[in-house]
């Protein structure tokens, strides 16, 4: 079993944060891992920058560019990486986009993720049937949990074969948005919270997109098992720097 | 060998829809209905009607006799640049806009680099009463101006792309945004044969125009259908598409697709994505791309706007591998140069775009009878500043 998997049986709503390495600056990546996990954190989607992350808005987006202005690419990250399973026993994800994957080599991405103690990818824009197709026998192989998004415009037949694929939790994403666009849940999200809840889906779900402070987290937890914050904890760094991080996570979970 | 789109949006190993699952409902609602509405009646007659009475379609297919006896070749001219609005880029945005009517669309978006697509979407939407948001590089606003201001006469609002390079990639990135935040009432007019499965199809599929019109007009003027060559410039690559299209499968026929390279191919200053692109994934599709070893997309240089794009479209991508196209790359000067001599000889002045298909002829050498089509994509007032500034006019 996968530390996503024993994560996920805990009896307790999950809080997991984003963030982009190589941001603030380039070996800031170990710190901010330790010090989320010390401060509560329940998992972590390390982000690996795009030049062009087509899913983001504008605060992730200048986060990545800024990190690969430092000089941040897939081998400096797992480089960075390769003693981190000595200090932190948290769930740890990796988040990006998938050209940076393929060049690397899918195989490889995966061994190193392993060798690393990596338990999972969310890669937006590596569509359910490509994945299934071509590289869910080499995830598994490397025993990565592959997470997959839906939305408020999502079929629920596709939801359904989004469940039936995934083996850990699914990736809800709260509105019809880019990340770190909104303020607050409406109408709206609670509804399709309610209509997402009602489908008993086999999959826990954690919610993404719009979660900035203890309200949105409340709200996005009622229902699903867990949230994930990914822009409002980077325009944190950005004022703050990497020394205040425990302020950040009380401020969620109070 | 299927140089068609197959049943699973891929041109070979290129192609195929590599989205967030955000903008799965749209991009797999188009995928189901294209084909469906392409082929109705009542969807052809506008289209056909459109095309005609306000595009200005047919566009001729010119004897340019004194270029032909320059280069001792026969060349034709496919003159694009006489639609409406001055270049191919109308034909796609007119086919798109019926598309977004029947799928009951009631805001438009697009990218552009140099502004001639944005034109061309910001007509068509005028045209039919729809609201119109075109994103723009902050770059490319500063230096195509005049386009700028054709796009909000036509009531466009043009919304500046301040993201990373700031030019057509980040256009891009920053519509295929807005799209993803309203799923609901918005189409994506993209402007190339680029993105992913099915728009480099129906892109494809609007542009074959050109081809189609170059077969019966080459047929009323030579006797036959099929020319020797036909030559097309190619940045994303959607009046080379257009251009090819009703040949692909003629062998006799040879296909040349001309790119930028800007400075020189190895000047580190290029848009020559045959040459110095790799397998990758750009905007949706699995193409070649210009990247660092990392898969970070690097950005291309050309002296013209219109193929300053770090990729090619996913058919184009496929002709180059399979050998059915031969890619010649052209520099900034050469294009220059090609664009003086056909304003000189022939009385057109040609989009820097256009004029970088053209200056293969001082190298790529053909035969006296042989016929050569070139498509002449658009004309060259958008560049004016552009030919002053290079040749101190």
């Amino acid at each position: 079993m996968n530390r996503i998997h024993q994560k996920l049986q805990e009896d307790k709503k999950i809080l997991s944060i984003y963030f982009t390495a190589g941001y603030p600056s380039l070996n800031d990546t170990v710190k901010i891992i330790q010090d989320l996990e010390k401060n509560g954190v329940d998992m972590i989607e390390i982000g690996l920058p795009f030049s062009d992350p087509l899913a983001d808005g504008p605060t992730i987006q200048a986060s990545s560019t800024q990190a690969l202005k430092n000089g941040m690419t897939t081998a400096l990250l797992f480089q960075q990486l390769k003693d981190i399973r000595k200090s932190v026993s948290i769930p740890l994800i990796v988040m990006g986009y998938f050209n940076p994957v393929l060049q690397y080599g899918v195989e490889k991405f995966c061994k190193e993720c392993q060798e690393i103690g990596i338990d999972g990818l969310i890669l937006p824009d590596l569509p359910l049937d490509v994945y299934q197709e071509n590289y869910e026998t080499i995830f598994k192989k490397y025993g990565l949990v592959n997470v997959f998004l839906i939305t408020p415009q999502t079929s629920d037949a596709r939801i359904r074969q989004i469940d039936t694929a995934s083996d850990g939790f699914i990736y809800m994403v709260s509105s019809a948005s880019v990340t770190g666009s909104q303020d607050g849940f409406g109408n709206n999200q609670e509804t399709y919270f309610e209509r997402i809840a009602d489908m008993k889906l086999k999959n826990p779900q954690v919610v993404g997109f719009g979660i900035n402070n203890s309200e949105t987290f409340l709200q996005a937890t009622k229902q699903a098992k867990g949230a994930i914050i990914g822009s409002a904890f980077i325009k944190f760094l950005t004022q703050h720097g990497v020394d205040k991080i425990g302020d950040f996570v009380k401020g969620i979970r109070k | 060998m299927n140089y068609n789109v197959d049943e699973k949006g891929y041109y070979g190993e290129f192609g195929g829809a590599f989205i967030p699952e955000m903008l799965y409902p749209n991009v797999e609602n188009l995928r189901q209905q294209y084909l469906k509405i392409m082929a109705e009646p009542s969807f052809k007659k506008e289209f056909d009607q459109l095309l005609k009475d306000y595009v200005g379609r047919p566009s001729p297919l010119y004897f340019a006799k004194r270029l032909s006896e320059k280069y001792n070749t026969k060349v034709y001219l496919k003159r694009e640049d006489l639609n409406h609005t001055g270049a191919h880029k109308v034909n796609n945005t007119i086919g798109q806009i019926l598309m977004a009517k029947r799928l009951g669309k009631s805001r438009i978006i697009a990218e552009t680099g140099a502004g001639q697509h944005g034109v061309a979407t910001a007509t068509v939407c005028a045209l039919m009463g729809m609201e119109c948001i075109v994103y723009m590089g902050e770059i490319d606003i500063a230096r195509q101006a005049p386009n700028v201001a054709r796009m909000k006469m036509l009531g466009a609002e043009v919304r500046p792309a301040k993201s990373g390079s700031r030019t057509l990639k980040d256009a891009t990135n920053e519509a295929i945004r807005d799209w993803i935040n309203n799923p609901v009432d918005t189409h994506y007019i993209i402007g190339s044969a680029i993105g992913p499965h099915p728009y480099p199809d129906m892109v494809t599929r609007f542009q074959s125009i050109i081809s189609e019109e170059i077969k019966w007009q080459l047929k009323e003027k030579e006797g036959r259908e099929n020319p020797d060559y036909v030559v097309a410039c190619i940045g994303g690559g959607s009046n080379a598409a257009g251009t090819f299209y009703h040949f692909l499968h003629e062998k006799e026929v040879g296909i040349i697709a001309v790119e930028a390279a800007g400075l020189g191919v190895d000047s580190g200053e290029s848009a020559a994505t045959s040459v110095l692109g790799k397998m990758g994934i750009i905007h949706g599709c699995k193409t070649l791309l210009m990247q660092t070893t990392d898969g970070q997309i690097t950005e291309p240089y050309s002296i013209s706007a219109g193929l300053d794009y770090p990729g090619v479209g996913p058919m184009h991508a496929h002709l180059y591998k399979t050998g059915r196209a031969e890619f010649i790359a052209v520099t900034d000067d050469e294009a220059m140069q090609a664009g003086m001599v056909l304003s000189k000889l022939e009385g057109i002045i040609p989009a820097i775009e256009s004029s970088h298909a053209f200056a293969i002829l001082e190298t790529r050498k053909f035969q006296p009878e042989e016929v050569v089509v070139f498509n002449l994509s658009g004309r060259g007032d958008k560049d004016l500043d552009t030919y002053i500034k290079y040749f101190k006019l």
